[in-house]
């Protein structure tokens, strides 16, 4: 059957868009490879210290072990919550059910420096009688960073259980199956696919936020962004080329390993 | 079945923790922060006032609403561009667009507007290369002004773009387009007056997120713009921690909340929620 395909017109315009968008990702990389200790293309050699800096540096590390730890706190309470509610959305169908989705899902919609103010404003509010929870600590970026993600935990989960045939459950609970039961042995089993990939997509937001990280910490709370935002606004330190290689590689990585899989189970 | 006690009881209870997390630790804050509006540094409704007379934040307005016009005319035609070959190409076609869409849209906002640094800056790639040809004897300004920013912004928009475009031109027949081409039409003429009118709803939905997103937009214009080219969530930002007047931070906040309400009501009115996805 023939089909509408595009033109030469279009694949050339096509074409440029994908130079425009692949370009900056491709100009870290010689730069990350300078002898220089200022941003500049390399002159001649070519040299390994900005990647030697990542691993010797303690600043590095520290902040790549605190982005971790934020990433897999916040990604752990932003996917229990997500999950109970869609649970309870999904089974029992409440009233104004599209109000309070649209509510949980505010964070996502609402401008990023409106929710980086409000965040602000409440844990400055809790570092009044709370020293380790509030403004500055990783608890409290945890949290932050919570509220950020839960709603596109939400919208995966709610995705899930869209998908997911109501008469498997009714059938459960014709048998007899307690609430506990039906979610835990039925329902759960069946979308854990998506709630891996809630979990997932929670941790990399986490991550790779700046946004919000910038008005809630200041010298305690250092995550990677926030160590990266630094080196960016003064002198432009090359350890940040040489760590946005390694994080476009680990990202095409991911990519081409989650598009094999996804075509297998296309296949299957 | 619906609505018995115990129902209502277990929806509650499995509802209930999120909910409540969300209203300690967002809309209460958010109400805290409208409070220091009207109350910092005096009670009243000053810094709204100000907010209308003050000429450095009316021209921030202005450079934000420009900056954010410019960014989804760019950024919605690029993605159109694109997403023409990733819906319709041929399969390899498709595959390199995809991987040219997702990769960027996965990599963190740093690591893009560094990228552009890289690139755009004094000592940077473009710069660099057109000095070693003799092109030029100094370095293009190309980036700490307004250039570079909509550079940027239009490169970590672009993705977010092409999803809406896409969902709409999946959705389109094929047939009304081998029709127009079967009855004589030209590629061009096939292309403007049958395919983009039918994605129309793509178009709209796309642009408005792409301008959303672009008015609180924060890192690549602090970044790019050096401090030059400030936009309104940068105002913000130096409001709390510079030169403070959070009441006025507070103030622009508020502005730009129920801005943004607006325009997203004007979204669902023209496009159905499922057809962003």
């Amino acid at each position: 059957m023939p089909t509408y395909r595009p033109g030469p017109v279009s694949l050339i315009l096509a074409v440029l868009v994908a130079l425009f968008l692949l370009l900056p990702l491709l100009a870290v990389i010689p730069v990350s490879l300078t002898p220089s200790r200022m941003l500049a293309m390399p002159t001649g050699e070519l040299s390994l210290r900005h990647y030697r800096a990542l691993i010797e540096d303690p600043r590095w590390i520290d902040a790549i072990l605190l982005s971790i730890r934020i990433g897999i706190v916040s990604s752990a309470i932003s996917t229990v919550l997500a999950l109970c509610f869609s649970l309870g959305v999904w089974m029992f169908q409440p009233r104004f059910t599209a109000a309070l989705v649209g509510f949980v899902l505010l964070p996502m919609v609402v401008p990023p420096v409106v929710s980086a103010i409000t965040l602000y404003f409440l844990l400055t509010s809790i570092s009044g009688f709370s020293s380790f929870f509030g403004y500055d600590t990783w608890l409290g970026v945890a949290m932050a960073h919570s509220v950020m993600t839960v709603p596109f935990a939400t919208v995966l989960i709610l995705v899930s259980l869209s998908q997911l045939d109501r008469r498997i459950d009714l059938a459960a609970r014709g048998l007899g199956a307690s609430v506990w039961e039906r979610a835990t042995r039925i329902i759960m089993p069946n979308i854990k696919f998506g709630i891996v990939t809630a979990a997932l997509l929670s941790f990399v937001l986490s991550w790779e936020e700046i946004g919000v990280t910038l008005f809630i910490t200041s010298v305690n709370a250092i995550t990677l962004p926030r160590l990266m935002w630094m080196g960016l606004r003064d002198n432009i330190d090359p350890a940040i080329a040489a760590l946005s290689v390694i994080l476009i590689i680990i990202t095409v990585l991911v990519l081409a390993v989650r598009s094999a899989v996804a075509r297998q189970r296309g296949g299957n | 079945m619906r609505g018995t006690l115990s129902d209502r009881m277990g929806a509650a209870l499995l509802m209930a923790p999120l909910l409540l997390f969300l209203v300690l630790a967002y809309a209460w804050p958010f109400l805290g922060v409208v409070k220091w509006s009207v109350t910092l540094p005096t009670p009243g409704l000053g810094q709204y006032g100000a907010l209308a007379t003050d000429p450095l934040v009316q021209s921030v307005f202005i450079r934000t609403l420009r900056i954010a016009l410019i960014v989804t005319l760019v950024s919605v035609a690029a993605a159109y561009a694109i997403t023409v070959v990733w819906v319709r190409g041929s399969p390899v076609q498709r595959i390199v667009a995809e991987f040219c869409i997702l990769v960027p849209f996965w990599i963190s906002v740093l690591t893009r507007a560094f990228g552009w640094v890289a690139l755009l800056s004094n000592r940077g790639l473009i710069n660099t290369w057109l000095q070693s040809i003799g092109f030029i004897s100094e370095p293009l300004a190309l980036v700490r002004n307004e250039f570079g920013v909509i550079v940027g912004m239009t490169h970590f928009l672009i993705p977010f773009a092409v999803f809406p475009l896409a969902s709409a031109m999946r959705s389109l027949d094929d047939r009304v387009l081998l029709a127009a081409r079967g009855l004589g039409s030209s590629r061009m003429r096939t292309f403007w007056s049958v395919f983009v009118p039918m994605t129309r709803s793509g178009i709209i939905g796309s642009a408005l997120i792409v301008f959303v997103f672009s008015l609180g937009f924060f890192v690549t214009p602090a970044i790019l713009g050096g401090g030059r080219s400030v936009m309104i969530a940068e105002l913000i930002y130096l409001r709390i921690f510079q030169s403070p007047d959070w009441g006025l931070g507070a103030a622009i906040s508020v502005v730009l909340v129920l801005f943004v309400g607006a325009l997203m009501a004007l979204l669902f009115r023209y496009v159905r929620p499922k057809q962003l996805v």
